[in-house]
């Protein structure tokens, strides 16, 4: 199966490893992920917080030029890139007049046609036992806390899954033999980009993400987007300094867990990215 | 050909203030077929109908148009004036140049009185096509129906059978009483709810013109007003009428720990059980799907113990026709299913939180915990106790638009409750507006306010568990902060929605219901206790939500109309119905779909053609059941249907009035 890839703007930085380990899972299920070519921003916080027009364009630019490519479907590893272009796929399926304004800005003729799956909605996709097929690895030492965070399940017209309880990552994750946790911060808001502007705030509602983690007995956090990895991984530091002790919990993306289970590497699944020491759970597998 | 008299109104300053009346009259006058054209103050007063009757005399008028206010006013008046003078009533045609004309058009004053003058013209054209219509009449069946045995059915039957005609309650839970008397207290009174409809239920029981089918659900209903035929539903009890109610059956039965639906799960029942001790009638049942008998084929506990060889495991459905003149739907309200909704609350992963019905029956003495307030988790007493009010009501992005009018006052009642029988407790309601509106309802508010309950306004975002308390996080909108709660308990006052299968019912018995699956009064200020449907009448939640004064209030309404209905024994059908030219017609029954009161029928008529007889199929309309709604006249393809009074003959005139 042949997809549209969107990597966004942190996929060489702060979200390297999720791109690199969804790149391996994705190769391994033999879906190819063809990235856009000239792609540019998603209209991410800095435009859709201050210019609805401008956030559709600069979506819409993206959106047509996979239309350009002959491709139907485009997928995104980050949330936000994953909403911004889900979103503005939908106001302009919705709305000819905005349409043809942001056709007239983006210089493309956009059927708005294309449909925008998130990765992770991607890979869920495969049947169970194509998956289970690629595993060597037993993740059963991993008792995962699924963290969905706000993009993947709102606003409700583009939402994946049921927005105050969604099951879809916990379902893919459970293939691995891992045991997935029931618990009440799925998608609890982890500060996003207020980590910039005011840290204070991410470190509180990290804390309590991290705290409810550990009162469902979880060893881990999953997460499917880089900027929830980025607040729940590097600020617990901040919360044991500033909230006191806490217990410290592995933040991986999923498709890392899904590529240990297949037997890929440690470094290819670049877990030793991760700023919270995951060793010693990794161990347990590798 | 038709003599035809205008009489314009100015309403006072209403019409007069905008249209130019006079200039109305004047215009109307050289209209074809008119022969007079008066206008007056007040044409409804009674000078007004002297004017319109010394008129019809004066000028030997065959048809009157008055030119007024809307017919749902008026036209009853207007009718009977012009019968005063020897017309056929239905030689009638109203004008509304008040609500679609002077009242719309208050500031274009020269547009209205053009207006006017057009609906004038249009209302002059159909009085020139006028027919005379007579009333016919329908004899009535002086017994009334009730679906559902709460306290709207209750109070309603007692109302109708006092004056004197029977009643047939038809309930389908194994006892009467419905929700009330699940609750404990009432407000703002605080009396309790079981001490004063348990003896309603008695005295519903004992009535000589009452007879109450339990366990029982409509079938089927046919007929029309005065005359409608009800099969009537008794399902298997499985213990027949020498049941004494003695009990012993159900202390011998060996099926225990099923929840029990009257605790709403809280206690347990056995497989015969009757719901609660004060039930009506003292008679249990047999839950087949339980007891050991049904599902395993061996038992028989229950029968070998009665002492009276009431229990028979092979009684079957029954199935008992009643003939009434008029039937009550009072079907009562369930909550909404909010663990399906708000995943923010748990879905109802958390046990406790709990709705306000739970907590009723929580806090009542006769109740699972004997009316201590306990947490369903660990049994303890909480401490700090959260309402959340609207859950379901007034939030149209995930349940319910409207109001469900009764949960401010109940949680008000909860709160005083906690703060009354737990010492040193805490209780912090979330609402979006307190909705006081009822005698002595505000002062009861206000009194919990002062005893300590913490309004807070704002809804509630999420409830989660924090070790064994829950944490309640929502918004203060007057301070305009987010605040937290560490709550032992947490109570939601729930939506009332239409009782499950409501639809069913009012697709059996004919009405129609609103978008929210209330059923549909005929008019919501001036017929509230009626349906469209002729005969069928409407009481409580079933209607819209209501809590218990205003039930019993619209309940006697209810029943006085139906009193009155069954006081005649016969009454005047409406002329206005749909009648059929059978040479037109081709038998193809588009109608009988769309017909909403199932009043058409298929009608076999022999023809003579030349040298032969031919027998063919015909559209026959029930003139009890026609409300003359005018359906079928529009699906009438070779348009043999017309509705008397509004005719495609008269319409079109009307039509070319305004178009040509």
């Amino acid at each position: 199966m042949k997809v549209a890839y969107y990597p966004g703007c942190s996929y060489e930085t702060s979200g390297k490893d999720y791109e690199t380990s969804a790149k391996f899972v994705c190769n391994k299920l033999g879906i190819d992920l063809i990235e856009i070519p000239d792609w540019s921003c998603c209209g991410s916080t800095a435009a859709h917080s201050t210019d609805h027009l401008l956030a559709v364009s600069l979506a819409a630019r993206n959106l047509a030029l996979v239309e350009k490519m002959g491709f139907d479907t485009v997928t995104a590893s980050c949330s936000a890139c994953y909403q911004r272009l889900a979103l503005a796929q939908t106001e302009l399926a919705q709305d000819k007049k905005l349409l043809e304004q942001v056709n007239e800005i983006t210089g493309y003729d956009y059927k708005a046609a294309v449909k925008v799956n998130s990765i992770l909605e991607i890979i869920a996709c495969v049947d169970e036992e194509s998956i289970k097929a690629k595993f060597t690895r037993s993740m059963e030492n991993f008792r995962i806390a699924p963290y969905y965070g706000c993009l993947l399940v709102r606003p409700a017209k583009i939402k994946i899954d049921d927005p105050e309880n969604p099951t879809i990552m916990d379902r893919v994750l459970q293939t691995t033999g891992a045991r997935v946790v029931d618990w009440s911060h799925k998608t609890e808001c982890c500060g996003a980009s207020l980590s910039v502007s005011n840290n204070d705030i991410v470190t509180a509602l990290v804390s309590r993400i991290i705290k409810a983690a550990n009162v469902a007995d979880a060893n881990c956090i999953v997460t499917a987007c880089a900027l929830c990895h980025l607040n729940l991984d590097y600020y617990q530091s901040f919360v044991t300094q500033t909230k006191g002790a806490l217990k410290e919990m592995p933040v991986f993306y999923f498709p890392q867990i899904l590529g240990l289970a297949m037997g890929f590497s440690k470094k290819d699944m670049g877990v030793e990215y991760n700023i919270t020491d995951t060793s010693e759970l990794v161990k347990k597998v590798v | 050909m038709q003599r035809i008299g205008v009489f314009i109104c100015w309403c006072g300053s209403n019409i007069g203030g905008v249209v130019d009346v006079p200039a109305v009259a004047r215009e109307a006058a050289k209209f074809h077929g008119v022969v007079y054209s008066a206008e007056y103050k007040y044409m409804c007063s009674e000078p007004g109908q002297e004017m319109i009757v010394s008129a019809i005399k004066e000028h030997r008028l065959t048809g009157v148009v008055v030119a007024s206010c809307s017919p749902a006013l008026h036209e009853i008046t207007f009718r009977k004036n012009i019968a005063r003078a020897g017309l056929n009533p239905y030689m009638l045609e109203m004008a509304n140049i008040r609500e679609q004309c002077s009242w719309v058009h208050q500031h274009e004053p020269e547009k209205a009185t053009k207006k006017a003058i057009d609906l004038v013209r249009r209302a002059v054209a159909k009085a020139g096509k006028l027919e005379p219509l007579f009333e016919s009449t329908i004899p009535v069946t002086k017994k009334a129906l009730i679906i559902g045995g709460g306290i709207a059915g209750i109070q309603a039957a007692l109302d109708i059978a006092d004056a004197g005609n029977e009643v047939v309650i038809i309930e389908r839970e194994p006892t009467i009483g419905g929700k009330m008397v699940l609750l404990d207290k009432t407000f703002p009174t605080l009396d309790c709810s079981a001490c004063i409809s348990t003896p309603k239920m008695v005295s519903a029981a004992q009535h000589p013109n009452i007879k109450i089918y339990t366990y029982a659900e409509v079938e089927e209903v046919k007929g029309y007003i005065g005359n409608f035929s009800v099969v009537v539903k008794q399902k298997a009890r499985s213990v027949n009428s020498k049941c004494t109610g003695c009990g012993t059956c159900w202390a011998k039965c060996p099926t225990k720990n099923i929840p029990n639906e009257f605790d709403l799960g809280m206690s347990m029942r056995k497989a015969i059980y009757i719901p609660f001790p004060q039930a009506v009638p003292n008679r249990p049942v047999i839950d087949r799907e339980r007891c050991r008998q049904f599902v395993k084929g061996k038992c028989g506990v229950c029968k070998k113990f009665c002492p009276t060889d009431a229990i028979d495991y092979e009684q079957g459905d029954e199935f008992v026709t009643e003939n009434v003149g008029a039937i009550l739907v009072a079907t009562g309200y369930d909550l909404i299913d909010w663990a399906k909704i708000y995943g923010e609350y748990g879905y109802g992963k958390y046990p406790d939180v709990i709705t306000g019905l739970h907590f009723e029956r929580m806090v009542n003495a006769s109740g699972p915990t004997g009316g201590k307030i306990v947490r369903p988790s660990d049994g303890e007493q909480p401490k700090t106790v959260v309402f959340v009010k609207c859950v379901g009501s007034r939030d149209e992005a995930k349940a319910r638009e409207y109001c469900s009018r009764a949960c401010c006052m109940y949680t008000a009642k909860h709160a005083h409750q906690v703060l009354e029988k737990i010492p040193g407790s805490q209780v912090v309601i979330f609402y979006i507006d307190v909705r006081c509106a009822g005698k002595a309802y505000e002062e009861f508010y206000l009194k919990t306010l002062h005893e300590g309950a913490i309004y807070t306004r704002g809804r509630v975002s999420k409830i989660y568990p924090e070790g064994n308390r829950l944490i309640v996080k929502g918004a203060d909108t007057l301070l305009g902060r987010p605040v937290e709660v560490v709550a032992d308990m947490v109570v939601l006052a729930t939506a009332m929605i239409p009782a499950e299968g409501s639809a069913d019912v009012a697709r059996t018995v004919g009405f129609t219901v609103d978008k929210d699956g209330f059923f549909q009064e005929a008019h919501p200020k001036l017929r509230p206790v009626e349906t469209n449907t002729g005969g069928v009448f409407l009481a409580g939640a079933c209607q819209g939500p209501k809590d218990i004064p205003d039930t019993v209030a619209q309940a006697s309404g209810a029943a006085a109309k139906i009193i009155g209905l069954l006081s005649h024994s016969e009454i005047a059908g409406e002329p206005t119905i749909a009648r059929v030219n059978e040479a037109m017609c081709s038998g193809c029954l588009a109608c009988r779909e769309i017909c909403p009161y199932r009043a058409i029928e298929p009608k076999e008529i022999v023809e003579r053609l030349p040298g032969k007889q031919v027998t063919r199929v015909v559209a026959s309309v029930n003139s009890g059941l026609c409300q003359g709604c005018g359906a079928c006249t529009v699906a009438c393809r070779p348009g043999a249907l017309n509705l008397k009074g509004f005719t495609n003959e008269q319409l079109l005139s009307e039509v070319d009035a305004l178009c040509l």
